[in-house]
């Protein structure tokens, strides 16, 4: 969708995606850019929103978790319906209280864009970036594996064997 | 979805809370913001302790856009000081001494972060800016910040209306120590540190309160684990009455303890709401949640062992200090955990142990994941090691010399535990647990493999240690369980949900009794409309305790949908079988009649419901075990360690538990995986750090290491399942175990791969960050230079 209007120069681009767009989606852990919960993708590149000015995105495209699957308002959320990466947190349980998830969903498609095929061992540096304090990433690494597995549709997905 | 031939409990089905979770439409409290809502920030002080002298709030008060500012002076009878949650047991010679802060400072200044004035404007952004237009005249007092000096006669008063800083003593003891003393073999004696962490939930606190006057009711959504008794808190200190205050903790991002406290914001926000008439929102940040929400564990142990020389324990000594905080709103919870959790899977035979707590100018204790259990087993596992290696024998081998065996349940420990009840254990694995996890790691072959990769100039080691966590505890919980007439069940519990998966776990034990698929029940928790009784999300007891009356609940719809059935299809209940949402004859499937139209035939709208009976498919049951159930486990793991820059890599992390019954091994796991995680921050990485002003000097994400993905390795898992006796699902609680041993198996490991570089070199403090060890490293190598030197010099 497209947004016009004005802000005051001093909102953060996180606070303007809750408040004013309304999407709650992206959430807000310690706004000084080190949780990661607050990641967007601006012009498809991972972004902490709580680092930014609502001012900065003036003529760009940004994406929050609510873009990443179809899901038409009044209908009943099914796990069918999203986009593989979130599919394959469900299945491997990479998701406890759900609060640092969206902004690991974001930093994980567009890892995923960039590398389509990567080791346990990447997918735990390229999620580095987030904290959370639920899973203890194990699950969140075999989520993101299974979905670049998913994605890659012939097999050629993670490669196993280096983690247990 | 369709299980043949089993039973949902112990299944792995996926989540049902995911799907909002995964899409960004969970609501969190954060996302509440009612039409017209008003922001709340709070003027703390940056002073950990100071007298008030002065506050003057008229420039905020004039600011644009700032509706109210609020100081102690305006809160009428609400200024008094907040619940004491948690009264300490009826132990003998208790000393306690119950502190508990106001909601706003009026003279003394306790510690950072304490409010002193409630700013309420149009935005955040506003309130902020009035809050740096508030002038606080401070009268800086020495603040009370060394633990191991805050009993002394000479440090300054954090009461100054009680002759110290004694919040509380007390003594347990089982046995005669002094005589076990007297005839050990090998008594050793160490000094052990186990400092102050944070919960870390990602999730920051917050409340947004809307109160309604038409409707003459207040709405409140809250950030915390125990919405039922914060709700009860709340409706008496305003006067209402609890049928008038709405409390939802909806999805909460992480609670791990500290979100099961009673705040202060609790009461203001829905305070300020009624005298605004309009909603007011507050939400923690970053930065405040160091000061404002509760911490966990400071403690300082002189402990002692006494052991045969074959390596029997035959008592243990210890004394030590818990750090309580400004406050003690919490009561005993956390020592008396620590007091009893030290005992473990083991025979000791006596025990004298006495704690002093002190109260300090730091933020309030109160429990996070673990309460006081880690040190207990910090304390016992260390000293097992240290008596191992006096005596020459293995670590495991000390344990299996000392394990609680199977026929012997229940075992009885003889002191009491935090539920007020004595210390029992209703049944465990130990013997078991301690084997597969020597077994898993490959301890046996260990030496060989820690030779190979000495050769190749990389020092490993590995750790093997036991716990034990009291679970479930008291007094109650509830659950309502009603077959909805599309067939749907809805099931109402009062815990609230932090991530535990409740909406899975619970859903797949109803599903078992009225035979449908987990993803047809509709779980409800966390909301005060929906059900009112029960105490909170705490002591890992959700699985146990709600877990247990929700299954009371389905068995008695069950009854309820068996005698409709029965009536409906002129059959015996006897002969009917409930399958895919449906009652039907066993062996004629095609006699069958959906939960649905028994539903509406079990409320009709015309006739009458007979006397003796009730309406609906519905039941409600609670259910209370007599005292908690013990879950047990052993943590194994194996590290590198670099000598040079002191970082330990864990290259192996094994945890073999038993939580008796599982309900969804994969959530079982995944709580294993966090608290694990959390363990490990506490190891190696997390540690408050207090200045000589009683400032906290890493009071951010950038400065407060929280483990990340890099820092915590791959954990395997293996289940034991030794049902509880004190419940009739045979379930135990595993949200903490992940997290109590973590230490105490990182130390042994470290000290096991120095071995031959810094001989000697003993583990005592926690958390054991890479500066700690580098230090640790080089003093052990200047004794030995030092040593080496006048040994070999001339005489």
């Amino acid at each position: 969708m497209a947004w016009s209007g004005e802000v005051e120069p001093r909102l953060l681009l996180s606070d303007f995606l809750r408040s004013e767009v309304g999407l709650t989606g992206t959430h807000v852990g310690c706004e000084h850019g080190v949780c990661g919960a607050c990641t967007v993708q601006l012009d498809g590149e991972p972004v902490r929103a709580c680092l930014m000015f609502a001012v900065q995105i003036d003529g760009h495209e940004v994406t929050t978790v609510e873009g990443l699957a179809e899901t038409p308002p009044g209908e009943a959320i099914s796990v069918e319906g999203l986009h593989p990466i979130q599919q394959a947190l469900h299945e491997a349980h990479g998701l406890q209280c759900g609060f640092c998830t969206p902004g690991i969903l974001m930093t994980a498609e567009a890892f995923l864009r960039e590398n389509p095929a990567p080791s346990r061992e990447e997918i735990r540096e390229a999620v580095s970036g987030h904290l959370c304090r639920c899973t203890g990433y194990h699950n969140i690494v075999e989520g993101v594996a299974l979905a670049a597995e998913r994605l890659a549709g012939d097999g050629a997905g993670a490669d196993e064997g280096d983690e247990p | 979805m369709s299980r043949a031939g089993g039973t949902w409990v112990g299944a792995r089905v996926p989540r049902n809370e995911d799907a909002r979770l995964l899409t960004g439409r969970a609501q969190f409290v954060e996302d509440v913001e009612p039409p017209g809502t008003l922001h709340v920030a709070f003027v703390r002080s940056d002073l950990p302790a100071g007298r008030l002298r002065r506050l003057d709030v008229e420039r905020a008060r004039s600011h644009p856009g700032v509706h109210a500012v609020f100081t102690a002076g305006d809160l009428g009878p609400l200024l008094h000081p907040g619940a004491m949650l948690v009264p300490p047991p009826p132990l003998e010679g208790l000393v306690f001494h119950a502190r508990t802060a106001l909601p706003l400072v009026r003279h003394r200044i306790r510690h950072q972060g304490e409010a002193l004035a409630m700013i309420v404007a149009d935005s955040r952004y506003v309130a902020e800016d009035a809050a740096q237009l508030v002038e606080a005249d401070i009268e800086p007092l020495d603040p009370v910040v060394d633990l191991g000096r805050a009993l002394d006669e000479s440090t300054p008063r954090v009461h100054e209306d009680l002759p110290s800083n004694l919040a509380a003593h007390v003594r347990q003891t089982k046995g005669d120590y002094a005589a076990a003393r007297a005839r050990a073999d090998l008594v050793l004696e160490r000094r052990f540190s186990y400092d102050r962490g944070i919960g870390g939930a990602i999730e920051n606190r917050a409340v947004v309160a809307e109160w309604d006057a038409r409707a003459d009711r207040l709405e409140v959504w809250d950030t915390t684990q125990a919405p039922i008794p914060v709700r009860n808190v709340v409706a008496a200190a305003l006067g209402l009455s609890e049928s008038q205050v709405r409390f939802i903790a909806p999805f909460v991002g992480g609670g791990f303890g500290p979100k099961i406290m009673f705040y202060a914001e609790e009461i203001l926000v829905p305070w300020a709401s009624i005298r605004l008439g309009r909603p007011v929102k507050w939400v923690e940040d970053r930065y405040e949640n160091f000061f404002a929400t509760t911490q966990e564990r400071g403690q300082l142990h002189r402990a002692e062992i006494a052991v045969t020389r074959e390596g029997r324990i035959l008592g243990v000594r210890d004394i030590f200090i818990h750090d309580s905080g400004a406050y003690d709103p919490y009561g005993l919870t956390i020592p008396i955990n620590t007091q009893c959790t030290l005992l473990g899977p083991y025979h000791v035979p006596s025990y004298e142990s006495e704690f002093r707590v002190a109260f300090t100018n730091k933020p309030i204790v109160t429990p996070v994941r673990g309460a006081g259990r880690q040190h207990g087993v910090f304390i016992m596992e260390r000293l097992l090691d240290l008596a191992a290696r006096g005596l020459g024998l293995d670590p495991v081998e000390i344990r299996r010399r000392n394990v609680i065996g199977p026929e012997e349940f229940p075992y009885n420990h003889e002191i009491m535990y935090q539920d007020f009840a004595p210390l029992r254990y209703d049944s465990g694995s130990y013997e078991e647990s301690l084997e597969e996890a020597v077994r898993l790691v490959g301890h046996e072959t260990f030496p060989r493999e820690r030779e190979r990769a000495r050769a190749d100039g990389r020092a490993v080691g590995v750790g093997v240690v036991n716990y034990v966590e009291g679970t479930g505890i008291g007094p109650y919980e509830g659950a309502r369980i009603t077959v909805e007439p599309s067939g749907t069940v809805r099931l109402a519990t009062g815990v609230g949900t932090q991530g535990q998966g409740h909406f899975t776990a619970f859903a797949q034990i109803v599903a078992d009794a009225v035979g449908v698929a987990p993803s047809d029940v509709r779980v409800v928790t966390g909301d005060t409309s929906d059900f009112h009784w029960g105490t909170g999300t705490f002591a890992s007891r959700g699985a146990v305790v709600a877990g247990n009356a929700i299954h009371a609940a389905a068995l008695s719809v069950r009854e309820k949908i068996l005698r409709h059935a029965a009536e409906a299809l002129e059959v015996d209940p006897e002969d009917l079988e409930l399958v895919n949402g449906a009652a039907r004859v066993r062996g004629a499937p095609d006699l069958s009649v959906d939960l649905g139209a028994l539903a509406v035939r079990a409320n009709p709208l015309r006739g009458a419901v007979e006397p003796g009976t009730e309406p609906g498919l519905e039941a409600t049951s609670y259910f209370g075990p007599p005292y908690g159930t013990t879950a047990n486990g052993t943590h194994a793991l194996v590290v590198a360690v670099d000598p040079e820059t002191a970082m330990v890599e864990i290259l192996r992390y094994i945890v073999v538990h038993d939580c008796g019954t599982v309900i969804n091994p994969t959530i079982v796991e995944g709580q294993i995986h966090g608290g694990v995680a959390a363990g490990i921050g506490n190891a190696f990485y997390e540690e408050l750090v207090f200045d000589e002003f009683g400032g906290t000097s890493n009071a951010s994400f950038m400065d407060y290491l929280l483990p990340t993905s890099t820092d915590v390795p791959p954990i395997e898992t293996a289940h034991l399942e030794t049902p509880s006796t004190l419940n009739p699902l045979g379930t135990k609680g595993v949200g903490e175990g992940g997290a109590i041993p973590v230490a105490a198996a990182f130390a042994q490991a470290v000290e096991d791969a120095l071995a031959d570089i810094a001989p000697g070199l003993e583990v005592l403090d926690i958390p054991l960050s890479p500066g700690r060890l580098f230090d640790l490293l080089r003093t052990r190598r200047e004794s030995r230079e030092s040593h080496a030197e006048s040994a070999g010099g001339p005489s």
